[in-house]
């Protein structure tokens, strides 16, 4: 994709206008080129034709169908298309509806309303090969899994349907017309042989699609820019093999790999062509004509690119046919034709590698004019497709004969396969698909892992899987059931436990929600900031007001989004949330700077079929930078025109854009500001009941001391629930014999107390002696010198005066530095570094007054 | 005598283990147990610090709870726990992959060598997320020295740990052990809302019959000593021990100067070291003597070991100190009193060269006896650089007293600096 983007590509009509609307200043047109400017290519596509769409995440492009190509007035090119869906883009929780595993290869159908159907054509990244199935079949085993996709069931958003005929013969049609467009790159397939007979269907999918795979085989191994150069090498190549065939036989002695089976070949092809066709002629009355065709293509040999195509997709359906011959008439040798296409392929390989001199004479003469040669192609191909319903007839007495010869051509491809590796001179995806090898020559469709995802956009790519998220083991016996009613209210009071609604927040609730449904429906962006001290309910709101969106939006009651959630506090570094973000709204694992980059591009570019985003930023003021370009960049994201972006920034200071963002930050951020309350005692009163439920394990009074205590202190719902946890706890120790009680009011005091008494008191009344004459030598010193600070030696003075008044043993200097030394660790004291001995300065860590309280009632 | 080696050990390792004076703590014993028990049983979530000064019995007690909760089976196959220690695990770097490391997690990342920091804790939350209250095994987190997990930078981790333990993820306990009694203000406001306020004081509450009663059980042989008549000697012993009123003051002047009962096993250590095959029994006079050792001033020591020419100097600067109050003075300041003496008072004394007096005086400064006020700079000159003495005027007179040989005049010129005049 990079390259891509390195190349200038332009984008022009193909043909004329169909019609024009003058009204709207529009002309219809029914198809485009992609010219790639550096590698001098040219791609076609038209109508009806499925694309790749650039998608948000570089890894993973959508599929879609090309339905209208016009030109508005304002000479903007533009597309309408009909989406697919990819298994990723559909919700984590609707993919279990699909009850069965999903290839990556696989999409749905989408008619999810509310994705915008016109996409700007610069969009376009190439052409690929979709293919409807019905529900029961398999994918066909297929080595191209780069272009290919299979379309089974329809998406709406809520669940999956089986296609509709009509949407399946419609898809098969434009499949059909996809298989004679002469310029589209995968113009190859006969795709006409999907017979209504099912099982039939799928195998005569699995062999004919074979040749296909080769071809893009050979392409994929050029870059996408590149493709073309491969068409036209192996188009020069096919005028080649089908004028001199000598000719081709001497390039092959040149190759560097070469099989026995291969020298087989060159004549004998033709041979088997021309067998072939002598065959069907009877069958069909324009067999001729298509020999006329040939003829026609071994006279011109510089051709057009788009000749050359046709003159590809001709030898194709040539070579198809000869499979069908085989099968229906040379079952016996299978092996043979097997060989053959093999040695062909061989060839394939080694006339591209050594007739990359042919190609710039091919594109500059142009003598047949496309079009006609296209409606050539067109009538041969329909012709093919009547002559392979037939022969799909007779087949059927075969079946067995079949399945056993295009079982052999699959094994001989995959080798192929491996040779083309070995041998491809490219070096740009080489590493990938030699990787890819060994897994896609496997029968079972295991899709590949470990792509370099920038160069091959495979939507589905599993992530490595090293990356897998570990967990913490699981218990070995169950958690015990709450047993008592003290413990079942506990458990209810845990912080953890999340409530059915959130009391006491429902203005804020609504305000919120009300902000973001709005510019949901509006499809625009914005910010809201959100603020309160701890413990008053911000993160909970918020998350209830996102599960009640998410429940509207799967309701359809609103347009879907994406919800994401970063904590300043879990990141380790501000920068952080740009690769927090990026993985998880893309699965993406970066840097951080190539994460801003990538997150800058997907908000302000406009992007097809992108849903709005709900960012979460809990804990605010620690992205906060000393240039604050992660806030900024944070809050400049919605205002862009195509973000989608609506970000609910929450902190604890009210005041947090005034004091730490720069005017420009704040700016941004704009002026939706919320501020959350500390609770009164009546809401914690209302959230404790609510949380116990008509419980009976708290009186009232209970409760309502401990709304208003903790309403007096902070009005913090956490600290609120702490103590009615503590509080049960030790209800239930102190009723450990009798018979089982309710929490009451001395149970509230003493865990009040418990959390909330000053422990320095408590230290002084338990210190040793010494320690505690030590406390009022130091109040002494004080008195003394006016000064609330002194040193150890002026302490250790007045220590001993004091021992020597209560008669006692006076310690000695060592003592004395244990001692203070002691007091400093509980920080009693504070206490400079203690190399200074006994002129080290000491203070009291607490007020003089709760000294000589500790100390007075000895 | 082996005998006597083996029981010595054994007293060695009784003392270090100090289960036995738990008993007073019962209540914060009870505390701890069933909060870790509800963790194990229920899967209920918590947060708790075990807060007490140092020598107080803190990791003791959470060891004795561990101990008791293994003895529980449902409990010893659900409980996983992660030791974490303040010293060792310095910033939240370390302290993540050492938890990785302890919870085997390392293991699910296959070869992968740890990567950042970022993704170590994306890593780990990402893992304590994913589990749920009831299916999940509980972690116990032990942060020892927590108040320097304080200082990490933004409390990442414990805003991590009390998040989730306050949330419905893997259930997790944090126990934190700290000395230090302000814990609470050091967390920041989002870090302490978090965190349930459990706080489970430590507090030496004893009196001095319980200390005595420990002492006791401290010094008691157990029933499963090999030679029983002794022990049985050896153990009425000292039951009739605290009986002696000097033992009994030994252990009064002890647990006055400290309650930390880490003292009275060093003291008890030194007492019993001197027991041998000829003094069987432990008595009254190893406790003075031990007594005796535990209580030594460290400098007054080192002043034991001068030179008289240092003694002399250091006279000089306590006079100084005297005259001046507690200023700093300079060599040449100590010379000239030193000379003063020398010429008026001595007649023992022999007058040294002042080279000489500079070397005593340096000797005096390697000491740590007394110390540059700023550190010495290469411009100063040495005999003008302004000092401290670090010692107080009863070390140097107690010193002094048990100086041996020293000269009466210079005991004299101790006693008053005016008494040459």
């Amino acid at each position: 994709m990079n390259t891509r983007q390195q190349n200038k590509i332009t984008y022009s009509w193909y043909g004329k206008p169909m019609s024009s609307d003058r009204k709207l200043r529009t002309s219809q047109y029914k198809g485009i080129l992609i010219t790639s400017e550096r590698s001098r290519t040219e791609t076609c596509i038209q109508l009806g034709n499925f694309i790749l769409v650039e998608g948000e995440n570089a890894d993973q492009p959508f599929v879609a169908q090309l339905l209208d190509l016009y030109e508005d007035g304002a000479q903007q090119k533009h597309a309408v298309v009909q989406w697919f869906s990819h298994i990723t883009e559909i919700p984590q929780n609707k993919r279990k509806l699909l009850k069965r595993e999903i290839s990556p290869q696989e999409v749905f159908f989408d008619q999810v309303p509310g994705y915008d159907t016109d996409i700007a054509v610069e969009t376009i990244i190439k052409s690929i090969m979709v293919i409807p199935l019905r529900l029961g079949e398999e994918l066909p085993v297929m080595l191209n899994k780069e272009q290919t996709f299979y379309v089974k069931q329809s998406w709406d958003g809520k669940c999956f349907k089986a296609l509709s005929p009509d949407t399946f013969s419609k898809l098969k049609e434009a499949r059909k017309k996809e298989g004679g467009i002469p310029n589209s790159s995968n113009s190859l397939i006969p795709s006409d042989i999907i017979s209504p007979l099912k099982k039939e269907t799928e195998n005569v999918v699995r062999s004919t699609t074979k040749p296909k795979n080769v071809e893009l085989e050979i392409e994929s191994k050029h870059s996408a820019s590149k493709s073309s150069l491969a068409k036209e090498r192996h188009s020069q190549r096919v005028a080649n093999d089908v004028k001199t065939p000598t000719a081709r036989k001497k390039l092959q002695l040149n190759s560097p790999i070469r099989s026995p089976k291969g020298r087989l070949l060159g004549s004998e092809v033709l041979e088997l062509l021309d067998d072939l066709c002598d065959a069907v002629a009877p069958l069909e009355p324009s067999a001729t004509k298509r020999r006329v065709k040939f003829t026609g293509i071994l006279g011109s040999p510089p051709k057009i690119p788009c000749a050359n195509e046709k003159s590809k997709s001709v030898l194709d359906t040539a070579e198809d046919w000869q499979r069908f011959k085989d099968t229906i008439q040379l079952s016996p040798h299978s092996k043979v034709s097997d060989s053959n296409e093999k040695a062909k392929n061989l060839n394939v390989k080694d006339d591209t590698i050594s007739l990359i001199g042919y190609q710039k004479r091919c594109s500059q003469s142009p003598v047949l004019s496309p079009c006609s040669r296209r409606i050539c192609v067109q009538k041969t191909n329909t012709r093919i497709a009547e002559q392979v319903s037939i022969l799909n007839a007779l087949e059927l007495n075969q079946e067995e004969d079949f399945l056993s010869s295009s079982d052999s051509s699959y094994s001989s491809s995959s080798e192929e396969e491996k040779d083309d590796v070995l041998c491809t001179p490219e070096k740009k995806t080489k590493s990938s698909r030699t990787l890819s090898t060994p897994k896609s020559s496997r029968k079972s469709s295991v899709h590949t892992p470990a792509k370099t995802p920038k160069k091959t956009p495979l939507p589905g790519t599993p992530k490595t899987p090293r990356n897998a998220t570990p967990e913490i083991p699981r218990r070995n016996h169950a958690a015990q059931k709450p047993a008592s009613i003290l413990e079942e209210a506990r458990l209810r009071l845990h912080v953890s436990a999340i409530p059915e609604s959130l009391p006491c927040r429902e203005e804020e609730f609504q305000d919120i929600y009300n902000f973001v449904e709005s510019k949901l429906i509006d499809g625009t962006g914005g910010c809201m900031y959100i603020s309160g001290v701890p413990g008053t309910g911000k993160t909970a709101t918020v998350h209830e007001v996102i599960s009640c969106l998410q429940q509207a939006a799967e309701n359809d009651e609103l347009p879907s989004f994406q919800f994401v959630e970063i904590n300043g506090m879990k990141l380790t570094d501000p920068h952080q949330a740009y690769v927090q973000i990026l993985e998880l709204l893309t699965g993406q694992k970066v840097t951080a700077t190539h994460a801003a980059v990538l997150l800058a591009k997907l908000f302000n570019t406009p992007g097809p079929k992108r849903k709005t985003t709900v960012l979460v930023v809990d804990e605010l003021d620690l992205l906060w930078t000393r240039k604050q370009n992660v806030m900024y960049n944070l809050f400049d994201w919605p205002t862009q025109k195509h973000s989608k972006l609506i970000i609910l920034a929450i902190a604890n200071t009210m005041d947090l854009p005034e004091r730490i963002m720069m005017n420009r930050v704040a700016s941004r951020l704009g002026l939706t500001r919320m501020s959350f309350q500390p609770y009164t005692y009546k809401q914690l009163q209302q959230i404790i009941s609510s949380r116990l439920n008509g419980m009976k394990a708290f009186e009232e009074d209970a409760i309502q001391l401990v709304s208003r205590k903790v309403a007096a202190l902070s009005g913090d719902a956490r600290r609120c629930l702490d103590i009615c946890r503590r509080a049960t706890e030790i209800c239930e120790f102190a009723s450990q014999k009798r018979t089982p009680e309710i929490v009451r009011m001395a149970h509230i005091t003493e865990a009040i107390d418990e959390m909330f008494s000053s422990p320095y008191i408590n230290a002084i009344r338990n210190a040793s002696l010494h320690e505690q004459i030590f406390l009022k030598a130091i109040l002494a010193e004080f008195r003394r010198a006016g000064v609330e600070e002194a040193t150890v030696q002026q302490v250790y003075h007045q220590h001993i005066a004091l021992c020597r008044i209560e008669g006692m043993q006076s310690p000695t200097i060592s003592e004395i530095m244990a001692i203070c030394s002691r007091l400093g660790a509980c920080r009693l004291l504070l206490v400079e570094s203690s190399n200074k001995y006994l002129h080290m300065q000491v203070r009291l860590n607490i007020s003089q007054d709760d000294v000589m309280y500790a100390l007075k009632d000895e | 005598s082996s005998q006597i080696v083996t029981k010595t050990n054994a007293f060695a390792t009784r003392m270090l283990s100090g289960l036995k004076f738990l008993t007073y703590c019962c209540c914060q014993y009870r505390h701890l147990l069933e909060l870790l028990k509800r963790t194990t049983v229920h899967g209920e979530s918590n947060s708790a610090l075990v807060i007490g000064p140092r020598g107080s019995g803190k990791t003791a007690l959470l060891n004795w709870v561990l101990k008791e909760l293994r003895k529980m089976k449902q409990v010893r196959e659900n409980l996983l726990e992660v030791h974490l220690n303040g010293l060792l695990q310095t910033n939240d770097k370390v302290a993540l992959k050492e938890i990785t490391r302890q919870l085997q997690l390392e293991n699910v990342i296959g070869d992968k060598v740890f990567g950042s920091f970022a993704e170590n804790l994306a890593f780990l939350l990402e893992a304590l997320r994913k589990g749920d209250r009831t299916s999940s095994c509980p972690v116990l987190f032990i942060l020892d020295e927590f108040d320097l997990f304080v200082h990490h930078k933004n409390q990442t981790l414990l805003y991590n740990l009390f998040d989730i333990s306050q949330s419905a993820q893997t259930p997790v306990t944090v126990i934190g052990l700290t000395c230090r009694q302000d814990i609470l203000e050091l967390l920041e406001k989002r870090v302490k809302s978090r965190f349930s306020h459990r706080q489970i004081y430590l507090m030496n509450s004893f009196d001095f019959k319980q200390y005595i009663r420990i002492f006791k059980e401290q010094l008691s042989l157990p029933a499963e000593f090999p030679d029983e008549s002794f022990a049985q000697r050896w153990n009425n012993n000292v039951q009739r021990l605290p009986e002696d009123k000097t033992v009994q003051d030994t252990l009064q002047n002890l647990f006055h100067y400290t309650k930390d009962l880490r003292s009275l096993h060093l003291l008890l250590m030194l007492a019993v070291s001197n027991v041998t095959v000829h003094h069987p029994l432990i008595t009254a006079s190893d406790l003075q003597e031990a007594s005796r050792q535990h209580r030594m001033d460290s400098r007054a020591n080192i002043v034991h070991g001068l030179s008289v020419l240092e003694i002399c100097l250091i006279i000089a600067m306590k006079h100084l100190n005297d005259v001046y109050e507690g200023e700093p003075f300079n060599f040449q300041m100590v010379y000239n009193e030193f000379q003063k003496f020398i010429q008026r008072k001595a007649h023992s004394m022999y007058n040294f060269e002042k080279p000489v007096v500079m070397k005593a005086f340096e000797h005096l400064l390697q000491l740590e006896l007394v110390k540059p006020i700023e550190r010495p700079s290469v411009r100063a000159q040495r005999e003008y650089l302004l000092m401290n003495l670090l010692l107080d005027n009863n070390q140097i007179m107690d010193a002094l007293q048990a100086y041996p040989n020293c000269p009466t005049d210079v005991k004299q010129w101790a006693a008053s600096s005016l008494s040459w005049l």
